[in-house]
């Protein structure tokens, strides 16, 4: 997906299957998991620095822009999107572990809401197909 | 290539990375201006055709908006516009009706508004001079006071509160824009535990916004943390420590960076035998020493499900805002009134002037 936009159409064949967005919840799910997830971020070592100064405002409403990414809901966001709010992190030393991190924190977030394994195993695949971009590689 | 601005009926260009502010003011046209960040709202105007784009327009309420009004300090319009000063349903003539020191280092400026001012407790206005010299505070007051209340932080010098403490006299005119803000109490759930921390005169919304809950009838429990550098920095000491008193949901604490040396206490104006000095069993209890995010933190270690307003020092407004996030306050319930200094560079204010807004 890299370079691509992330639709929601994207996660699921049938159409008769709810897509991953609505198995979720829509809007209502991002908005259910977004302070829980940013509160993770920010408790946890590897990522919390990167966090720094930023206005939290304004970065709830950017976390919660990339939770609907994830859970593959609408969304106008470009690789060239990613690789540009981006940039500036990587000079501050994000890699890999920071994108594992967040990954990681998603799913344990989304155990905490009782989303089902399988659903969650989407949801970081979807978040690992932006790492590129966000890495800019 | 420029873009046009025209402004009030002239037409003016605008360079490349400058603001509609920096444009207004190379071409010599008067725009009140204070902290130039965007928060203060001095600099507000109104766009008439174009658009100023959506970071002119953050932390402004949804009417203001709607009405195209923008901050000039934070745009750079993407294309061409025509803007004017602020209409006149936000500006109100005002003279100042009274004058008065809470304490050593803060005026209680009381301004009557001539004409209805609909406001919240907790909102902040911007006061102008007749000569546009522009601030920004937050107002202590209810609607129910009649009088406009303000809190301001003497800075000797200081362009306008060294003219109120110094040369203004009652019935002078100024004019009261706004108000702006979000940082207000909402009635509604009226058990649920607030708490108010603040610095310096980040007490002024924080008092409004107190007394406006218990007049709504607030029943839940309500800490009010106060800090300041030192103990001159503190006021309004006797008047919550009395309200404390009668009301037996309110708990109100202090704190200071710096604990009072004998010498500081002895060098102000006032003879009063230092009743804020540290830990003593004077009116209103202790102080404590420490930083005020330190303090509230420790007050409060589990702010789930509280409502919380923070007002004041930017940092420290900032650093409380997400310590309680992480310690489980939601965002949602927490409001933030940070008091941004007027920038160095505003015309009106000599360079290196230290002087906070509100």
């Amino acid at each position: 997906m890299s370079g691509t936009q992330a639709t929601s159409g994207a996660t699921s064949g049938d159409p008769a299957v709810q897509s991953l967005y609505q198995r979720l919840g829509g809007a209502g799910a991002v908005d259910a998991a977004v302070e829980l997830f940013y509160r993770k971020v920010l408790r946890d070592p590897r990522t919390a620095r990167f966090f720094d100064g930023v206005d939290m405002d304004a970065q709830i409403a950017k976390q919660a822009a990339f939770l609907t990414v994830a859970f593959g809901g609408p969304n106008n966001y470009t690789g060239q999107d990613l690789r540009a709010a981006h940039a500036h992190l990587l000079d501050r030393g994000m890699g890999e572990e920071q994108v594992d991190a967040v990954i990681e924190l998603l799913g344990a977030t989304l155990v905490e809401l009782g989303v089902s394994p399988i659903d969650i195993a989407e949801v970081a695949a979807v978040a690992g197909s932006v790492r590129g971009d966000v890495l800019s590689r | 290539m420029n873009r046009r601005l025209v402004y009030d009926g002239v037409e003016h260009d605008i360079e490349p990375h400058e603001t509609v502010l920096e444009a207004l003011e190379r071409h010599g046209r008067g725009v009140p201006s204070a902290c130039r960040a965007g928060t203060c709202h001095s600099c507000l105007l109104q766009a008439l055709d174009g658009d100023p784009g959506e970071r002119a327009r953050r932390g402004l309420k949804d009417t203001l908006r709607a009405a195209g009004y923008f901050l000039a300090c934070q745009c750079h319009p993407a294309g061409d516009i025509t803007a004017g000063p602020p209409g006149g349903e936000l500006s109100a003539p005002a003279r100042i009706a009274s004058i008065g020191w809470l304490g050593h280092r803060t005026l209680d400026v009381r301004l009557t508004v001539e004409g209805e001012f609909s406001y919240s407790a907790g909102q902040f206005v911007t006061l102008l001079r007749p000569d546009l010299l522009a601030r920004s505070y937050s107002l202590a007051s209810l609607p129910a006071d009649g009088e406009l209340r303000l809190h301001v932080r003497h800075h000797p010098g200081g362009a306008m509160s060294g003219w109120l403490a110094d040369r203004a006299a009652p019935g002078d005119p100024v004019t009261v824009r706004g108000p702006y803000g979000t940082c207000f109490y909402v009635p509604g759930w009226p058990e649920q535990p607030l708490l108010l921390a603040g610095t310096g005169t980040g007490l002024a919304p924080l008092y409004g916004i107190l007394r406006d809950a218990l007049r709504h009838g607030h029943s839940g429990p309500i800490r009010l943390v106060h800090g300041a550098l030192d103990a001159r920095g503190l006021y309004l000491v006797s008047e919550l420590s009395e309200l404390a008193r009668a009301v037996p949901t309110l708990d109100y604490q202090r704190c200071v960076l710096a604990a009072d040396t004998d010498a500081d206490a002895a060098s102000g104006p006032s003879p009063k035998p230092s009743p804020e000095s540290s830990s003593g069993p004077g009116p209103g209890g202790e102080v404590r020493v420490g930083d005020l995010v330190d303090v509230v933190t420790r007050l409060v270690p589990d702010p789930t499900g509280h409502r919380v307003f923070l007002c004041g020092d930017p940092d420290v407004t900032r650093t409380l805002q997400r310590r309680l996030f992480m310690n489980g306050a939601s965002n949602r319930d927490i409001h933030v009134d940070a008091f941004t200094p007027p920038a160095s560079t505003t015309p009106t204010v000599p360079p290196g002037t230290p002087q906070a807004t509100r």
